[in-house]
């Protein structure tokens, strides 16, 4: 009841339908806890790189978390039907639990592992589970950009039985075990998947049980008609017409264009990626369940963010590419990094819907998250201490995102990605490996009526004794994010070791004994004429450092004596915070 | 507590009222006088003076006074801190400005991030670094410090939180900050993160570090005026502070450690649930709190508040998870909402009727007040509805005026969304009704429970207003509303034992076990707990509670097991594997075989006994209660004015009944029963609501 009418008209059932509805996404809620709480994965228990749904007995997504990921949330809506042909409906059985990290019918890459666990109520088949989650290593070349097939880039678990009536299958733990590099992790993880399932399995029961249910079909249909009516709604009145938007990035060894036309029909939405470069040498390419993850994402951020996740609310936007363009890759190109092409789908969308819908969207942001994962070892240039390790360590990091129409943009702030960082003391604790600096990058948010966000310094090393491997996985080294309505680009990517010796923004890249690795990761950008800046803001930013007094006279106009008087303030503690 | 503790003053600032109770002996008098913001002490002088009044005592016959505070809270929320400086590791300085570098709400493209407590330009480095094994990799310079001493000196700083990375595993860079900056500003105030909350994962424990050091010289400020104050009125007894674990600390380390007061008034609040829950026998309590600013519910399984580690507060938006900042120190478990009697109303963009979390506090109040605010509150509402009574709201002490609410109504909600006073008062109940429903939902899901086998216990000035309906929303058969309760807080700190949990994060897997450290280390936190209890009562027995947080190797959240004193002392491997599988298995379902397992963090809380309840026995003849009037009051799940019965809960007695629709009113208080319920008077006064059928 949130507004008007006196008497509540609604029927009993509708009623009930809302409860039910609003539970079920408590459950899946809770089914996402669940494996944050029981993962081994830093990715997962710290970074919330995750999703978790419940499904009808027809594969259709009735409730998904709200986790870190857009990008599961279209492709694990589509993963439960693969699962269902693969195995067959006869198979199905309780207490089985299957699994897959195949990157057409699962998530994008082989380093997310899907696993469906379907759920029986006396003994009569009511619906599934779902939770995929980034595992750390699936073997291979390690997670990078170098393979040249999906064969190089580790293990292929193809859809298939983990449990089968209760019972693991042995074979294939000895399988995973043998062919990755953090085994403990990967196989604890994939409990965890399981038992994830299990409390959403065990959650769902004890609401049948309370609404006295013996099928999803009535809450099913309830949830999907008022969620594809509600979705329609809102893209019914939007203006029908179409736009395109384009937008280059850096790619592995030469530039990627990505472009888009975007169509608004009565009731879709629809995204069509032809004239988008071809399929990359290196893993950067994206299966087409991922392009439309974050097509989708973007879309539904500005135009129905308040409804929940669903088939029926996900249906209305399509996503086309040519097969084997970059944002369609087929088997077997290597997928392994499709996020940093992936994450930059939003920004492209963007740049078409802004054409429709002007002050609306966001200026460009750093897009792709700032990732990279350290393979230490001992070192092997003299001999290495006796309790020297080896170690695979990811991290998760974020630029700026990019200006908004009527605000600034958020510093080191994940967009779209919705991924937390790790605490670095926690990384620290899986392997020997040292974060020198972890902190924000002044001058790197681009300038404009709104300031992009900041971007962020970080100095990777590792323990005495040991050398590393550095898996790059940036972009935005030669394409900074672009500036809208006169706002200015915000500051690239930077990557070099601290003797100055140059890096790549992507693949593995050997660093010595003793060598550090410095990033500078990229700013947002501005939106709007910097001339129509509030100077309180600006003053603002110069007495927090977001700009250096530099960049607050070059770029922002601030006078000399301005700059001398706030400095001088904040030394003597007189300024406004 | 100790036997000659005969007369005992329990005090609770809330953000718009302040709730005095004294003991004397088995008699209770209360009395609820206004906040007054710019001194607090004032409106507890004057609480004081009127509650000593009404029991025939002295001020100085007092002999205990337990003390808890929102000031703590508020100043966080509202930003009222100290000139505060964080000293942090170089590298990190805007660890508590990138948070978690995530969005806690996905899809709001406009969503802004709360800011942190100290701005980027108020956070200086020092070269130092400690790893994760607790080596030193650089050693920090004392030069270095002393140059940063004057920087501080010279911007003016009077507080300093010191927060270095790996301090939970060494803190002698911390310590020496502290001694360098002590040597040449010996009035500065200096909170060590590796002492106010030493956990591993940086966030967390700058955070709170900046928090207390923010606080600090509030707190400390405030705490010795009132301990002046009352000497001044011949009260020269000891003063303790109720702490956010839901015990009672002396008021010199509540002054050092100002952040463990957060939400001390909702900690002593689910300490006087359990309370209730003890004398009632009931295992599943929803302890339902409504003050003037928030909501607070918590989760009371087994008589005991659900603890924890972490918490957030001030969380900005409509108090989403994330959007606040965390405070990790052990505390009650509860959800806060902004939804209180003075929580203000308006309508969005979208057409709907919005209410908090700003408040109307005491100053100017809701518009019925008739101190000049013209924005709806939640009591505005309630007047309305015909919840309240304007003659007789707290005890008669303000005249509310139904004029003002009902104009208050028209001119903000009405007038845009075309509805009459009482249809807009109607709209605005629902929504702050159906807010605290949610939230209760959320926190039970999210703690795994099933909030229909619970029963409510509701206490708070304006929670019995709004309970029944909540209870209708939730499915909560049975609703408790215990004498007192709208003092709740304030008794229950009367009823929360001395005690103090100290913890420490140590990393040791079970491969590695060795007893000998482990028996050390428990008995240097019960030695460290059991002090800070010795602080307020020399003589007491003191019991111990042994925790170990316990998780498989590579995982990043743990458990906690509880151990046997005999476990704690005499540890062996084998029982804490059983122990922990045991519980692993409970919750989540199944182990994981073949992985190693590890501890994190040790805990022992020391603690005085609670004291026995005496269990009530249900009444079982029914008499209807007399009632001399009847008023029209709006029931929301009928949708319509009904009469409802007027009774006086001091006219009722053990086996009165009233059938809702009726209104049962007391002094600080009212409770509403709705058409769906009846109600009950149980031996200890306590009205049981119960659904009708």
């Amino acid at each position: 009841m949130n507004t008007t009418s006196a008497h509540p008209t609604a029927r009993a059932d509708t009623v009930a339908h809302q409860v039910m509805w609003n539970r079920l996404i408590s459950v899946v809620e809770e089914q996402a806890q669940a494996l944050v709480r029981t993962a081994f994965s830093t990715s997962v228990r710290e970074a919330g790189d995750l999703s978790a749904g419940v499904y009808d007995t027809q594969c259709r997504m009735l409730a998904q978390a709200v986790t870190g990921t857009p990008g599961h949330v279209n492709a694990m809506a589509d993963a439960v039907g693969h699962f269902v042909r693969r195995i067959g409906r006869e198979n199905i059985l309780e207490g089985d639990v299957y699994i897959t990290n195949d990157p057409w019918e699962g998530t994008g890459h082989l380093h997310d592992i899907t696993v469906v666990t379907p759920s029986f109520h006396h003994a009569k088949h009511v619906g599934f589970f779902a939770c995929t989650a980034h595992i750390v290593d699936i073997g291979g070349r390690g997670f990078g950009a170098d393979a040249a097939s999906i064969y190089e880039e580790g293990l292929y678990i193809p859809i298939m039985k983990f449990a089968d009536q209760g019972n693991v299958d042995q074979t294939l733990i000895k399988i995973v075990r043998g062919n990755v590099r953090e085994p403990d992790q990967l196989v604890g993880d994939i409990y965890a998947l399981a038992t994830c399932n299990e409390i959403g399995h065990r959650r769902l029961i004890e609401m049948m049980h309370e609404f006295n249910l013996s099928d999803l079909d009535g809450i099913g249909s309830f949830i999907l008609d008022n969620s594809r009516r509600a979705t329609i709604e809102c893209i019914a009145a939007l203006p029908r017409t179409s736009a395109t938007g384009s937008m280059t990035i850096d790619g592995y060894s030469k530039p990627i264009d990505l472009k888009v036309k975007l169509d608004i029909h009565n009731d879709r939405m629809v995204c069509d990626f032809a004239g988008t470069s071809g399929l990359d040498k290196k893993g950067i390419n994206v299966p087409l369940v991922y392009t439309k993850a974050y097509a989708c994402y973007a879309l539904k951020c500005a135009i129905a963010p308040d409804i929940p996740n669903n088939a029926a609310s996900l249906a209305p936007f399509e996503v086309i590419a040519p097969e084997n363009s970059i944002v369609n890759a087929v088997h077997p190109a290597p997928v392994a990094l499709r996020h940093v092409i992936g994450h930059m789908v939003p920004d492209t969308v963007y740049d078409a819907l802004d054409k429709i819908l002007p002050n609306l969207v966001p200026a460009e942001g750093a897009g792709t998250l700032c990732n990279f994962q350290v393979s230490v070892r001992p070192r092997t240039d003299e001999p290495a201490p006796q309790n020297a390790v080896r170690a695979e360590v990811l991290t998760f990091n974020s630029g700026g995102s990019g200006a908004r129409p009527s605000s600034d943009g958020l510093n080191a702030t994940a967009f779209p990605s919705g991924v937390m960082t790790m605490p670095i003391e926690a990384t620290e604790h899986t392997g020997p490996v040292i974060i020198w600096r972890k902190e924000l990058r002044p001058d790197s948010g681009g300038a404009g009526k709104y300031r992009g966000g900041l971007g962020q310094y970080m100095e990777v090393g590792v323990v005495e004794g040991h050398e590393f491997d550095f898996q790059a996985m940036f972009d935005r080294v030669d394409h900074p994010a672009r500036g809208r309505q006169g706002g200015a680009n915000g500051a690239p990517t930077t990557i070099a070791q601290d003797d100055q010796s140059p890096m790549n923004g992507k693949g593995k890249q050997f660093v010595p004994h003793g060598r550090r690795v410095m990033l500078a990761f990229p700013g947002g950008a501005g939106y709007g004429p910097v001339q129509e800046r509030d100077p309180q803001l600006i003053k603002r930013d110069l007495a927090r450092g977001y700009i250096s007094a530099e960049a607050a006279k070059r770029d922002y106009g601030m006078s000399e004596a301005d700059i001398n008087t706030m400095m001088d303030a904040i030394t003597h503690g007189d300024e406004t915070p | 507590m100790t036997e000659d503790a005969s007369i005992r003053m329990g005090v609770d600032i809330g953000g718009t009222f302040t709730d005095v109770v004294l003991e004397v002996g088995a008699e209770q008098f209360s009395i609820k006088v206004l906040t007054t913001y710019a001194a607090p002490e004032d409106a507890i002088l004057d609480g004081l003076h009127q509650v000593c009044t009404k029991a025939g005592i002295t001020p100085g016959q007092i002999s205990q006074i337990i003390h808890g505070t929102t000031l703590a809270t508020n100043a966080l929320i509202e930003r009222r801190g100290a000139k505060t400086a964080l000293i942090t590791t170089q590298g990190f300085r805007d660890v508590i400005e990138m948070r978690t570098e995530s969005r806690f709400e996905q899809y709001d493209l406009n969503l802004n991030l709360p800011e942190p407590l100290l701005p980027r330009q108020h956070r200086f480095t020092v070269a130092e670094r400690v790893d994760a094994s607790g080596q030193v990799l650089i050693p920090l310079q004392r030069s270095d410090v002393e140059a940063l001493a004057q920087r501080i000196k010279t911007a003016g700083f009077t507080s300093v939180a010191i927060g270095l990375i790996h301090s939970y595993l060494n803190d002698t860079h911390e310590k020496m900050i502290r001694d360098v900056l002590t040597s040449q500003l010996p009035d500065l105030m200096i909170s060590l993160s590796s002492e106010v909350s030493p956990q591993m994962r940086e966030y967390e424990r700058f955070n709170t570090v900046v928090a207390n050091a923010y606080i600090k010289p509030l707190m400390k400020s405030y705490l010795g005026r009132l301990k002046g104050r009352l000497n001044n009125e011949g009260v020269d007894c000891p003063i303790f502070l109720m702490h956010s674990g839901g015990g009672i600390i002396s008021l010199e380390n509540a002054a050092d450690f100002p952040v463990r007061l957060v939400e001390s008034g909702p900690a002593g609040g689910a300490v006087f649930a359990a309370h209730i829950a003890a004398r009632y026998g009931l295992d599943k309590v929803l302890s339902f709190d409504m003050g003037g600013t928030t909501a607070k519910i918590c989760l009371i399984k087994n008589q005991t508040p659900k603890t924890s580690r972490v918490f957030e507060v001030a969380r900005t938006y409509r108090f989403k998870k994330g959007s606040g900042m965390p405070i990790s120190i052990p505390v009650i478990d509860m959800v806060e909402i902004g939804a209180g009697g003075g929580s203000l109303a308006h309508v969005d963009a979208m057409h709907q009727i919005r209410v908090g979390p700003q408040s109307a506090g005491s100053e100017p109040g809701p518009a019925c007040y008739a101190r000049g605010g013209e924005i709806p509150a939640v009591t505005d509402a309630d007047l309305v509805l015909g919840k309240l009574d304007p003659d007789n709201f707290a005890g008669g002490s303000i005249q509310l005026s139904t004029a003002n609410s009902t104009s208050a109504l028209e001119n903000k909600l009405g007038k845009t969304l075309d509805m009459n006073a009482t249809t807009a008062a109607f709209g605005l109940s629902e929504v702050v009704d159906e807010n605290m429903a949610n939230a209760a939902r959320v926190h039970a899901v999210e703690n795994g429970e099933d909030l229909a086998e619970y029963t409510m216990i509701a206490f708070g000035g304006a929670a019995p207003l709004h309970a029944g309906r909540l209870c209708e929303k939730l499915g909560v058969d049975r609703l408790l509303v215990p004498t007192g309760a709208g003092v709740g807080s304030a008794i229950g700190f009367l009823r929360a034992p001395f005690s103090f949990e100290a913890n420490r994060s140590v990393y040791m897997r079970l491969s590695d076990f060795a007893p000998n450290v482990i028996a050390t280390l428990l008995r240097e936190l019960a030695t460290e707990a059991t002090g800070f209890v010795r602080n307020c009562d020399s003589q007491a027995s003191i019991n111990t509670q042994y925790k170990v947080y316990m998780r498989y190797i590579g995982q990043g959240w743990e458990i906690p097991i509880m151990l046997t004193e005999a476990q704690a002392m005499n540890p062996d491997a084998a029982t804490f594997q059983r122990l922990f599988e045991q519980d692993y298995a409970t919750l989540f379902g199944r182990v994981v075989d073949g992985m190693d397992i590890e501890i994190t963090v040790w805990a022992v809380n020391a603690t005085t006994p609670i004291e026995a309840v005496e269990p009530v026995e249900l009444a079982n003849q029914h008499t209807t209660a007399s009632s001399d009037s009847t008023r029209m009051l709006f029931d929301a799940a009928l949708g319509d004015s009904v009469a409802a019965k007027v009774v006086q809960r001091n006219t009722m007695r053990t086996g009165h009944t009233s059938q809702g629709p009726s209104i049962i009113t007391e002094d600080e208080t009212t409770i509403v029963v709705p058409s769906s319920r009846w109600a009950i008077t149980q031996a200890d006064g306590t009205i049981d609501v119960v659904r009708k059928g």
